[in-house]
Formats: structure tokens, sequence, C-alpha cells
């Protein structure tokens, strides 16, 4: 299993570099340049000097691996001083946002916790409802319980989050004013009434995103456990006499976790990802919401740094997915 | 031993056992799949009744029906004094230790996440207080019993072989000491080789435990080495049934004989049985014919066949058919079975 994981992680090299590639030319490639977003008023020999100090002008390939070597050896030099207090890092250009002229990683920073309360919460509830749903919804397979969840399960993963997020900001803040529709980044939770503030301002975002994300897990759920329960080995669980209980919670679920694991993992990643469109909708002060307005803003660096960190994940959870197959499943072996 | 009858230890009336169909928009109950149509039988305690008939007779829905492992539509199947199909759900979880069975895909039927020793310790963990290491004793023993060396209790399912898996699933079966076993099939699965060594197991076991065995199979050759009777069924209706060596020599029932004819004799110096071939298709179980199940292709076919269903009666001693060929004549004389037959040989073109 170690080999194998070492083995997978050497591969992922290559691939992220590739990616990386890729994501630069991509952006680079993409219509909309930083000198765009300087005012006209500003004389051309200066806007020509703001450029030059940005880099920009450099040919792509410069570019490329100056980021490479910005975010492989500057940026995790900076968290290794920040961390153990250190100089290592001292004189090095770090990855600079051209909106903030701040360090990309120092927003990631700021932006990372809000997108980890609430995308985080939302999954974690989201696993909470769809497991119990889909386990029963499968053991009384065409029941008035498995249609309801089917057509709920249906209708949360069709209807897009910026729907369901405006109707839900209409019917519980404008009409009912039971909760906020604006996520107030600034709140500090001290005390029991800043907690209970805290919870009340992420309720509207965090039930958007459960339900999505509770829609597909249920799904698959549902229908790995009815693989499940039509093989023989449940017929045997229940010629031995097992409980009903027994049979369907150890012998059919554990069997069926093995899809349900895998699309957990693969959904990690979104969490660290944010949900783009809902913290937008919320006005949630996340890693997506900084996504969108990097892109708004043609700030090369931020957009570049973070889809090269998504894609990281993703690979990453790939590889978590694999381990867990090989633990959740005594037929695979990886050796 | 067929005529005194202390009371049988499995003793089946009349046990029915419809699949619905729902078709349409609305899904409506429109019919039902008549896998099994009332089947009787009894089997008295230490004997093997070997259950026979082609692929979809319904063999495999009577052994779990038996077991309850299906809902049965209507019947009883009294198993050690108790109706099995009545039972209210955890009356009936008390009663599984005393039935057990073994299964026809020793790789599916087996969960593949549980070692060995899980598999077998299940049904210990639930029906019976021993402590760790008794079970951990027992189901050594039980592997012992089976032939599989106790290294392998921590293994997992894949790791073994077909035939090693089966002896998995018989150890499994006999861990809570039951009377009645149903074996649907058990061998199907295995190479030659192997059959034979799991056949032998099973009697071996008979002979030690005392075990009372409902044999399903389609090996002719392999029930007629292990069954003391023999019921042949034909699309959810036993056709015969007979002791073993009476229904080998001489088949009664005419779909019986035709089943037969299909067996090779070994001996090449010893006349071959002329081997009779079927015409036609097994009629579907959701839409039998109206009378005698097997009278679309019965060579032996008459008018009373197409109109009435035989019912399962006692021809000879021992020997039960349900066929007209041999209900018409007044039943308990002896000997009535050449002038029967020769009797319908003039009816039958």
């Amino acid at each position: 299993m170690l080999t194998y994981t070492l083995r997978r992680l050497l591969l992922a090299i290559p691939t992220l570099l590739l990616i990386s590639l890729a994501i630069f030319l991509l952006v680079d490639l993409a219509p909309g340049s930083p000198a765009s977003e300087i005012p006209l008023t500003v004389p051309p020999e200066v806007k020509a000097k703001i450029l030059e100090a940005m880099g920009v002008n450099q040919p792509v390939w410069v570019r490329y691996v100056l980021w490479l070597k910005q975010f492989f050896v500057v940026e995790p030099l900076v968290g290794w001083d920040s961390l153990f207090g250190t100089h290592y890092s001292e004189g090095m250009q770090r990855i600079i946002s051209y909106q903030s002229r701040a360090p990309v990683f120092t927003t990631i920073g700021q932006r990372i916790p809000q997108t980890l309360t609430v995308i985080g919460s939302a999954y974690a509830i989201g696993i909470l409802i769809a497991l119990p749903i889909g386990i029963y919804s499968a053991y009384r397979q065409y029941s008035w319980f498995d249609q309801l969840g089917t057509f709920i399960a249906m209708v949360g993963y069709s209807v897009p989050t910026f729907f369901t997020g405006v109707l839900l900001i209409v019917i519980f803040s404008v009409n009912l004013g039971w909760f906020p529709s604006i996520y107030d980044t600034t709140l500090k939770v001290v005390d029991w009434a800043s907690f209970w503030k805290q919870v009340h301002q992420m309720a509207l975002p965090v039930t958007v995103l459960a339900l999505f994300n509770a829609a597909e897990i249920s799904r698959y759920t549902r229908s790995s456990m009815l693989e499940n329960l039509s093989q023989d080995y449940v017929r045997t669980a229940r010629a031995k006499g097992m409980t009903e209980r027994t049979v369907v919670l150890k012998h059919v679920l554990r069997n069926s976790l093995i899809p349900v694991v895998t699309i957990i993992a693969l959904g990690m990643p979104t969490i660290f990802g944010g949900a783009i469109i809902t913290e937008q909708v919320f006005k949630v002060n996340g890693i997506g919401a900084a996504l969108i307005g990097a892109i708004h803003g043609n700030d090369l660096p931020m957009v570049q740094t973070l889809t090269f960190i998504f894609a990281t994940l993703i690979v990453l959870f790939n590889l978590v997915a694999d381990v867990l197959y090989g633990f959740l499943d005594p037929r695979i072996r990886y050796d | 031993m067929l005529d005194a009858l202390p009371a049988p230890l499995v003793q089946v009336e009349d046990l029915k056992m419809y699949f619905p169909i729902h078709t349409g928009l609305l899904r409506r109950h429109t019919g039902d799949v008549k896998a099994v149509d009332g089947v009787s039988f009894s089997i008295p305690a230490g004997e093997t009744l070997g259950l026979v008939g082609e692929s979809g007779c319904g063999k495999s829905t009577v052994g779990r029906a038996l077991l309850r492992l299906y809902e049965v539509t209507g019947g009883r199947v009294v198993i050690d004094g108790e109706d099995v199909a009545a039972l209210a759900p955890e009356a009936l979880r008390k009663k599984r230790p005393t039935m057990q069975m073994v299964f026809q895909d020793p790789q599916a039927s087996l969960n593949p996440r549980m070692s060995v020793a899980a598999i077998i310790a299940e049904p210990l963990d639930e029906h019976t207080p021993l402590s760790r290491a008794q079970k951990l004793e027992r189901v050594y023993e039980l592997m012992d019993a089976v032939g599989l060396n106790r290294r392998f209790a921590n293994r997992f399912p894949h790791e073994f072989s077909g035939g090693q898996r089966q002896r998995i699933g018989i150890a499994r079966a006999l861990a809570l000491n039951p009377k009645f076993i149903v074996c649907d099939e058990p061998i199907a699965a295995l190479d030659v080789s192997i059959q034979a060594q799991v056949v032998n197991l099973l009697e071996d076991l008979q002979t030690r435990l005392g075990l009372t065995y409902l044999f399903i199979s389609h090996d002719l050759s392999m029930v007629r080495h292990i069954a003391d009777r023999v019921a042949v069924m034909y699309l959810g209706r036993i056709a015969e049934l007979s002791p073993r060596d009476a229904l080998y020599d001489r088949p009664l029932h005419p779909y019986a004989e035709a089943l037969l004819s299909a067996v090779n004799e070994p001996d090449p110096n010893r006349a071959r049985r002329a081997r009779i071939i079927l015409k036609g298709d097994v009629p579907s179980p959701a839409n039998p014919p109206q009378g005698c199940n097997f009278c679309t292709r019965c060579p032996k076919v008459f008018d009373l066949c197409r109109a009435v269903k035989p019912d399962l009666t006692e021809v000879e001693p021992g020997r039960h058919v349900a066929c007209h060929l041999f209900s018409k004549p007044p039943a308990g004389t002896t000997g009535p079975r050449e002038a029967t037959e020769h009797n319908q040989q003039g009816v039958t073109q």
C-alpha cells in the first residue's frame, strides 16, 4: 500500500506540471490583460512602467518558470518561515496579485476559513442526510418514502444553486425575516450569542449546498445498496438468521459504501474550491468569491494559483479514494 | 424405510410460490409467474430427497421457499414440528438454526468483505452464548470437518478456489448444528473433479451428523449417487416422486422417462436407453397450460391431459406420479403398470 501510494505520488508530479502549464497558457491566452485594468487617464509611459514592474511584458515561458519557482520554492519557504520563525525566504519575490498588490497566499489565507466553515459543514450535513435516506430508500424500494426521496433528490440535483439560493432568500430572509441574506465575514465567534448568530447566517447557504450534495450522494447510496441487496450473500445472511438490522447495516451497507466513499472523497476538493455561485449569492467572502473577483479583474497570478491548487486537490483526493478502496475491499490489493 | 412413517422431519403441503407480474402504465398486478404451483412431499429424518428438473422448473424456488427465503404464496412447510411458512419474523429467526442452506454459487453467496472465520462465526454470534475462544474453537472444528486448513481462517473468500469456497459455505451451514439442509445445486458451479469431493463430503457429514438433505440438482447422475428418493419437477409441479432405484430403472411419468433417457450409461457394454427427445419449449410459468403442465410436449398425451391437471397420487407402493396414464385404473391394485401402459400405448398417437 505504501509503495503504491508513493508511486502514485511520484506519477502525480509530471501530471501536475502538465496541468500547471495548461492552466498557465489558458489563462494567458484568454482575452483581457492586466493592462486593461489601468485607467485610460494614466499616461502611456507610466502605463508601460507599471506593466514592466508587474513583469507582464516578459515572454510566456519566463513568466511560467518564474511562477513555478515562486509556487514551489518561495511560497513553501515563506510558510516554513512563518511556522518556525526562520528567515530563508527573505528578499524573495512572492506570487503577487495584480489586483490587491498583496501576496496571493495572504488572500487565500484570509478567505479559506469562511469557505471551510460554510462549504465544509454543508458537505458534512449533506452526507449525514444522504446516507440514511439512500439506505432506507433502497431497503424500501418503490415505497412512498423512496418516491419522495427520489423526487427531492431530482429537484435538489437539477435545480441550480443560484435559483434555490435566491428562493430561500426570498422566503426566509425577505418574507419571514428568519435568517440574514448576507454572510457577515467580520463576525467573530466569542460567546453563545455570537455563535448563535454565526449559525443563523450559515443556515441558508449551508441548506442550499447540503441539499445539492445530499441529492447526489443519496442517489449513489441508493443505487449501490440496491445492487448489493439483491446479491446472494445477503440471502446467506438472512438464512443464517441474522436480524434485518445486521443484514442491512453490516452486510449490505459495508459492501455498498465503496462507490459512495469514492464519490465523497472526489467531492472533497469542492469544499476547498468553494462553491463559486453559492458564495456569490450569499456574499460569503470565500475562495470561490476570490476566484470570481480575480477573473473579473484579469488577476492572472491569483487565477493561476487558485486553479492550480484545485487541480492539486483533485489529484490528491483521487489518490485518497483509490487508497480507501484498498481498505474497504479486501479483494483489491495494491502491490 | 418408506412404508414406516414416523413423523417426517420435513412435511410440505401444497406449496405455492407465485411471483407477481406488474405491467402497464400504473404497474397493475396483471398475473403471476407460477414458479411453484402446489408441491407436496415429505422427507423423513436422515433421508436425502433429490429434486431434479430442467432449468427454470422451480427447483431452486422450492428450496428457498422451504426455508422461507421467499414469502410463500400458499401452503404449509412443517419443519421439525413448526410451520415455517407461518412463523412470525422473530420466531422464524430463532428457527433458522434448525434449517440451513448450501447455495449454488459459492462465490456470490459469501460476503466478500468478511474473512472465513467471520463468515462461519457470524451465526454463532447471533444464536449462541459462546465465548470468543469457544467460537474460534467451533470455527476450527467446522473447518476441520469440511476439510479446510485452519490456517485459512483469516483469509477472504476471493482467495479460495471454487471447491474450497463451497466447503466454506458448507461449514457455515453446519455451524449451528442444523437438522435439515437444503443443498441448492451445491456442485453446479464446480469443476467435475471437485464435484465428487463435495458430494462425498456432504454424504460423509450426513452419516456423521444425521443430517436430512433436500438435494436440488440438474445433474441426474449425482442425484442418483446421493439421493434416497427423487422428485422430478416440471414447470412448478412434481411429475414423479419415487425411490431412487425404482425411478432410474423404470421411470413412470413420461417426463421423467424423457429426462432420465438423457443420462449417459458409463458402461459401453450395457445397452443405452433410447434417447427421448422432447419437442418444443417449456411453456411460460406465467401462463401454464390448462391441463397437465406437460401436455404440450408429452409424447403420450391424450384428451384428458389437456383439460384436467393430474394430481400426484401413489400408483405403486412408494411411487407417486402425477399423470393421467396412471390415475385411470382404481388405485391400490398391484402391478397395474404393464396394463396401463399397454392401454395407453393404444391411446397415444
